[in-house]
């Protein structure tokens, strides 16, 4: 039970994977400009990092080490990803209309977040076994999601603050998630992972 | 008889910015007295050298965004910026350490996002977790208190002549030492209790940051008094650290600080009051200033027993004031007269 808090305190804190690891920063300046968007895009992006990370741990672990086939695994993973993403796509239209109309464009966009493909390949790296994995992938979601809230948070205020001309929308983006980065580094060192 | 008509506004005193800015750097002096006092001319160095370098980038930096230049000046803004961070910086830290971190502060942290009012975090802890981030020699370089050292501390020649002339090693090493925070958590294999009776600077020296707390406390209080903030976010920062402190040291004493050592030592108290209480990055409705100066007095609490930093007041602040916006959001009190708002999944979004 240690073992799993540590990883979810490692992957949401000290690790952070859009602040400390800088992965998944497309939709993480993409779509938070409005915290509504951001939260629908946080909870599709959950769900379907949790879910890819599992897949992605089955496909290798029964399908590409016996067959010796681990060189290919970045592109079956591509693969494991787009098609849990299509398959949360259908679930969500048949089940909840309304989840399927606030999420919109955003479900078919997790495809190119790079913090998927890297929890896969990093569950793979770390060698977690499939609990692990799914822990991990949990902890990355948790993590990736609440940067983006707080950072749709704060854009929302910024957006209405004076900003110099030259700085305005992307730039002050850019400048604010490095000062949210800077503040996470404060976490530097309470799990050693 | 003709009743005199008074017509509103009826207080006729506004609440001015410069007003505010200049209480809270009066209340600043019983802390710097007392820092200057244990530790010697260093801080008053510090706070002059940025102070004016806070003030020249500030009116470089309205000049450039074609404002008027003296009308921003003063309001003390800048002033109050330059203190906290000299405060918060080692006494003898070189002087481009002090500019790097008014350059972060003023240029960076709070002219890019549009000035006074507008920055969503603290310009000065942005200034200091940079700082200790890059230069973390110098920062962790904390002058000695004065009682420990055998010579006395350097005149106020020698001060400038460290800080400016640059670094004669041995002369730092001679002034300077390890903060109580940091002493105690490289105490090594020692237990809480043997530390405080082998480390010189728990032994001994821990009186002088007691009283360095002590001044900013009562600079609080001050500033309670005159309204220039509500209690609580002190109140709540303080109150979640010391419970916490105390359930971990009453389970473990040899392993954690007693919840006293926790509020007086390192940046408790200039953070509480002075730092925390910023109302432009803190939160702004009274439930979550609660919410907000409790998270605070956790994250001290997690970085300084956990973390690779020893004190963590920046660092909380910093997290905290990423979180304020947030807070805001889902603390808004309830207009009179209308339901609480709906959050969640809306049909026509």
């Amino acid at each position: 039970m240690t073992e799993f808090l540590l990883i979810l305190i490692s992957t949401v804190l000290v690790n952070n994977f859009v602040l400390v690891q800088f992965l998944g920063l497309c939709p993480f300046m993409g779509v938070s400009n409005k915290l509504e968007s951001a939260m629908g895009m946080s909870l599709a992006t959950t769900f379907v990092l949790t879910l890819s990370s599992v897949c992605s741990y089955l496909v290798y672990t029964y399908i590409l080490a016996p067959l010796e086939l681990t060189f290919l695994r970045t592109i079956s993973f591509i693969l494991v990803i787009a098609v849990v993403v299509q398959f949360t796509e259908m679930v969500v239209h048949k089940t909840s209309p309304l989840l399927y109309k606030v999420l919109g464009i955003f479900l078919p966009l997790i495809t190119t977040n790079c913090a998927v493909l890297g929890v896969a390949l990093l569950n793979i790296n770390k060698q977690n076994n499939f609990m692990e994995s799914i822990v991990y992938g949990f902890g990355a979601a948790v993590g990736f999601s609440m940067a983006l809230v707080l950072f749709s948070a704060i854009r929302e205020r910024v957006a209405v603050a004076d900003v110099p001309k030259p700085f305005r929308g992307s730039a002050i983006g850019m400048v604010t998630a490095g000062l949210m980065s800077l503040a996470f580094m404060g976490f530097t060192g309470l799990v050693q992972f | 008889m003709a009743l005199i008509r008074v017509t509103s506004p009826h207080v006729h005193k506004a609440n001015r910015t410069a007003d505010v800015m200049r209480l809270v750097l009066l209340a600043t002096l019983p802390g710097i007295a007392a820092l200057s006092f244990f530790f010697g001319w260093g801080t008053l160095v510090q706070l002059l050298w940025a102070s004016l370098l806070a003030v020249g980038m500030e009116a470089a930096l309205i000049k450039l965004r074609r404002r008027p230049v003296l009308f921003y000046l003063r309001d003390y803004s800048a002033v109050v910026t330059a203190v906290l961070l000299a405060l918060a910086i080692p006494p003898f830290a070189p002087w481009w350490l002090t500019l790097v971190g008014v350059f972060v502060a003023i240029v960076i942290a709070k002219h890019l996002y549009g000035g006074l009012g507008q920055n969503p975090f603290n310009p000065a802890m942005v200034a200091y977790a940079l700082l200790l981030v890059s230069f973390p020699v110098e920062m962790t370089r904390w002058a000695a208190p004065t009682v420990l050292l055998e010579n006395g501390t350097l005149g106020l020649g020698d001060t400038l002549a460290l800080i400016f002339a640059g670094l004669d090693p041995a002369l730092v090493d001679s002034v300077t030492g390890a903060t109580p925070l940091d002493a105690l958590k490289h105490r090594g294999g020692l237990t809480t209790e043997e530390a405080w009776h082998s480390i010189d600077v728990l032994a001994n020296g821990v009186g002088a940051w007691h009283a360095v707390s002590a001044g900013f406390f009562m600079g609080g209080v001050f500033l309670l008094y005159r309204k220039v903030f509500t209690w609580h976010i002190p109140v709540s920062m303080l109150a979640t650290l010391a419970v916490l402190s105390t359930l971990f040291f009453g389970f473990a004493p040899d392993q954690y600080a007693d919840p006293f050592f926790h509020l007086t030592v390192g940046g408790t108290m200039l953070g509480a009051f002075f730092i925390a209480t910023d109302p432009v990055t803190a939160a702004t409705s009274n439930r979550g200033k609660l919410y907000y100066g409790a998270g605070i007095g956790l994250l001290i609490f997690i970085i300084r027993s956990w973390g690779s930093y020893p004190d963590a007041v920046a660092f909380a602040v910093l997290l905290m004031n990423l979180a304020a916006p947030f807070i805001d959001l889902y603390s808004q009190p309830r207009t009179y007269g209308h339901a609480h708002a709906k959050r969640g999944l809306k049909e026509d979004s």
